[in-house]
């Protein structure tokens, strides 16, 4: 017995300093200016480091019948990947859901508009022959829509940013996907440009295109919008041309941005948003510790006033419990979130539990008037199945809230789970151990 | 020693009439509340329904008739809510979305900050949850609530013996049911969180009366000569200490979370504190009077066979 004490004590130990290495520091360290020197070990999850989370949809329907949705989808990863590397976001979450959806988390962004643009522009670029030999009024009804009977079979109508409808021809020329670069430069009239390079192959055709078509208009298009659609000159060798479209420089950059990532394979819908400011995930942090540490201060006041020192040897084992499950967390690198916070103080009161029980048990064996050695022998030996019945359901409670739910639910499965696992190893373990020592004594504080 | 309860002789099962009545009045409440969800009367949070909620804080002073009107110009048919302190300007915006689409909330965001004059507005949160979503959402919950079911009921009907395990499949069903329906009447929100918060009731009430039956187990082998009866009075007796110090200690952190928690874990912690306390109940009055119900039940068939026979 006195060498299970050894081990107890020596894995106990090697769990402290493990979980205090993994832990240390928990939260972000900042200089007094607010800068973060150290990152926090704890990963916290949106809701409390403010962020946001993109749930979208690849529109499958408007995929090219030759791509497969699972290439697309992949594809479409990568693009946003890079995008999202061009924002500089740090530690940004992509990830693939399902078949055809994409979730997107970007931990503590502050100008969600323009990840949003960023993001959700499919960018697909495209340059098309404006077709001046159909006019616009003859295939169009008296409310603007076109009619089908009476549209040639080589051209389609697109709008400009202006809603001004223009007739475009059908051929294929070049597209985004033979662009190699983008940059924005400064226009002829001070409004910022985008300048963008071909590939060799993209120059040559676009040459043989512009030198077929001189005194032709070629449209430029971004996702089905007409840019512009200047007269082309002469031809154009070099493969480099520019998109004018009255942007702001933010607009141009940005634009510049996902041009040079590529488009999307096919249109993203974004079906789920949910943006926390920072200010919001600060105060459910600071309401979450205030929450954790009240509720464990109670708990640990009321098992030391009731149980006395027995008490007290359950309360050393809660504090482990928290201590430990934080260190399996960033071990695992799980994610707290608000609920995660609720699932922690609520294993709490479950691992007062466990000791509860086997505190009753020695107690009624006492009354029976058994030894010190035979009532804490007993109580053990008893309490055990109670207490590994009464935690697994919880624990397939745990298991399945993870499985099934997501973000923040997963957040409060994850410390729940754990905090089981813990709450039965401290008092099976740490608390036995220190049961064990106190067999010798002659009266039993409980 | 300090001991709350000391050789207590309450009779739990001589309460069993009224606690039926009891228990089926929190039932009924519980299946009401699954008819107003089902129809459509409850009020379900934004995860099940879909929509837009923006949280914003306004730098100044702002009526609620302003906001609306804005979000009637827009064509929104908003629901609206002043949440947080009284002199932080803090609202809580709730509409539908117009079509599939999640841009809604930009267009309100812009709206607000141009017709309101306020171009410093704070979105604390937005949250926008196309149809697609919820229903995914919604699907994952009754799956989540499905197969939470079926694994704790095989464990309980491996753990122990059929009597015990339908007894406190029902106790638990009991307890959630209660939890929905208090919750619903109250007009409190059905969401995510609060479906986490059934389930983890559901796991905790188990934990209760998992130790109930234990106890009859054991004292049914032990004690040999005792009426059914009195063996599980005394069993919850002697166990009593332990559920009212276990309760106690969870209501504790349960409150504190309800307390200072804030509003996210606000009905969270509610449903929880609440469901410790009815756990508590069905685990002393009804699961084990089903059981000792049924058994008298069976000893009677015995009884008026045998009669028969002779």
């Amino acid at each position: 017995m006195r060498n299970r004490v050894q081990i107890v004590v020596f894995i106990t130990l090697a769990l402290f300093i493990f979980s205090v290495w993994q832990l240390w520091p928990p939260f972000d360290v900042k200089d007094s200016t607010g800068n973060v020197i150290q990152k926090g070990k704890i990963k916290l999850g949106l809701d409390l480091q403010g962020g946001m989370y993109l749930k979208m949809e690849v529109d499958a329907k408007s995929l090219p019948p030759n791509v497969k949705l699972e290439e697309a989808v992949s594809r479409a990863l990568e693009i946003l990947r890079n995008r999202i590397d061009a924002l500089g976001v740090a530690e940004p979450i992509i990830q693939r859901e399902g078949d055809r959806f994409i979730v997107v988390q970007l931990p503590g962004i502050k100008d969600t508009e323009r990840a949003l643009n960023v993001i959700g522009k499919t960018a697909m670029l495209e340059f098309k022959l404006v077709d001046e030999n159909t006019k616009i009024s003859d295939i169009t009804d008296n409310e603007g829509n076109t009619i089908a009977s009476k549209m040639p079979e080589d051209v389609y109508v697109l709008k400009n940013k202006e809603g001004e409808r223009m007739v475009l021809s059908k051929k294929q020329t070049v597209t985004g996907a033979d662009l190699v670069d983008a940059k924005v430069q400064i226009g002829d009239y001070g409004a910022p440009i985008v300048w963008f390079k071909l590939s060799p192959e993209g120059g040559r055709k676009f040459a043989e295109i512009t030198g077929d078509n001189v005194g032709r208009r070629l449209a430029i298009i971004l996702d089905d919008t007409i840019y512009s659609a200047p007269v082309i000159k002469t031809r154009i060798s070099g493969g480099e041309g520019i998109i004018e479209g009255n942007f702001t420089i933010d607009e141009a950059k940005d634009l510049a941005l996902v041009l040079r990532a590529g488009a999307l394979p096919a249109p993203v819908n974004i079906i789920n948003k949910n943006v926390i400011g920072p200010s919001l995930g600060a105060d459910s942090i600071s309401k979450g510790k205030k929450a954790i540490i009240i509720g464990a201060l109670l708990a640990v006041l009321y098992m030391a006033f009731y149980y006395r020192v027995s008490g007290l040897i359950a309360d050393f084992a809660l504090i482990f419990n928290l201590l430990f499950v934080l260190g399996i967390m960033c071990a695992l690198n799980a994610t707290l979130t608000l609920p995660g916070i609720a699932g922690l103080t609520l294993t709490l009161g479950m691992a007062v539990d466990a000791n509860v029980l086997i505190f009753e048990r020695i107690r009624e064996e006492l009354r029976t008037g058994k030894t010190i050695r035979a009532a804490i022998d007993a109580g053990y030996n008893r309490a055990i199945w109670t207490i590994i019945d009464s935690h697994v359901t919880s624990l397939i409670t745990a298991a399945i809230l993870f499985q099934f739910g997501t973000g923040p639910v997963r957040g409060f499965a994850v410390t729940l789970f754990w905090g089981l696992v813990v709450s039965l190893y401290t008092a099976f373990f740490i608390t036995q151990a220190v049961f064990e020592m106190r067999k010798q004594y002659t009266s039993l504080s409980i | 020693m300090i001991e709350i309860v000391k050789n207590t002789k309450i009779k739990f099962l001589s309460a069993r009439k009224f606690a039926y009545i009891f228990s089926i009045c929190l039932v009924s409440l519980g299946l009401f509340a699954i008819y107003r969800i089902s129809a459509g009367k409850a009020n379900m949070g934004l995860d099940f329904t879909g929509g837009i909620s923006l949280q914003i804080k306004f730098s100044e002073h702002v009526t609620t008739d302003k906001i609306r009107a804005v979000m009637d110009k827009l064509g929104y048919n908003a629901s609206l809510q002043k949440v947080g302190v009284e002199t932080e300007n803090i609202y809580l915006i709730r509409a539908m979305l117009k079509d599939s689409s999640t841009a809604g909330s930009e267009e309100i965001t812009k709206a607000l900050k141009k017709e309101l004059n306020d171009e410093n507005l704070e979105i604390l949160e937005e949250n926008v949850i196309g149809p697609v979503v919820s229903a995914q959402l919604k699907q994952k919950a009754l799956y989540a609530v499905f197969f939470a079911a079926i694994g704790i009921l095989v464990y309980i009907w491996i753990r122990f013996q059929f009597k015990f395990a339908v007894a406190a499949t029902i106790a638990t069903i009991h307890d959630v049911l209660t939890i929905l329906g208090i919750m619903v009447l109250l007009g409190k929100e059905v969401d995510i969180l609060m479906i986490t918060a059934l389930m983890t009731i559901a796991g905790y009430s188990l934990t209760d009366m998992v130790v109930v039956f234990d106890r009859i187990r054991e004292n049914m082998r032990n004690i040999l000569k005792e009426p059914f009866e009195s063996i599980i009075n005394r069993s919850i007796n002697e166990v009593l200490g332990r559920t009212i110090n276990t309760s106690l200690t969870t209501i504790l952190v349960s409150v504190s979370l309800y307390l200072f928690g804030g509003d996210v874990l606000h009905n969270f912690a509610l449903a929880i504190t609440l469901g410790i306390i009815v756990g508590t109940y069905s685990s002393w009055f009804v699961a084990s009077a089903i059981i000792f119900d049924w058994d008298n039940y069976e000893k009677k068939r015995k009884l008026a066979a045998g009669a028969n026979v002779r």
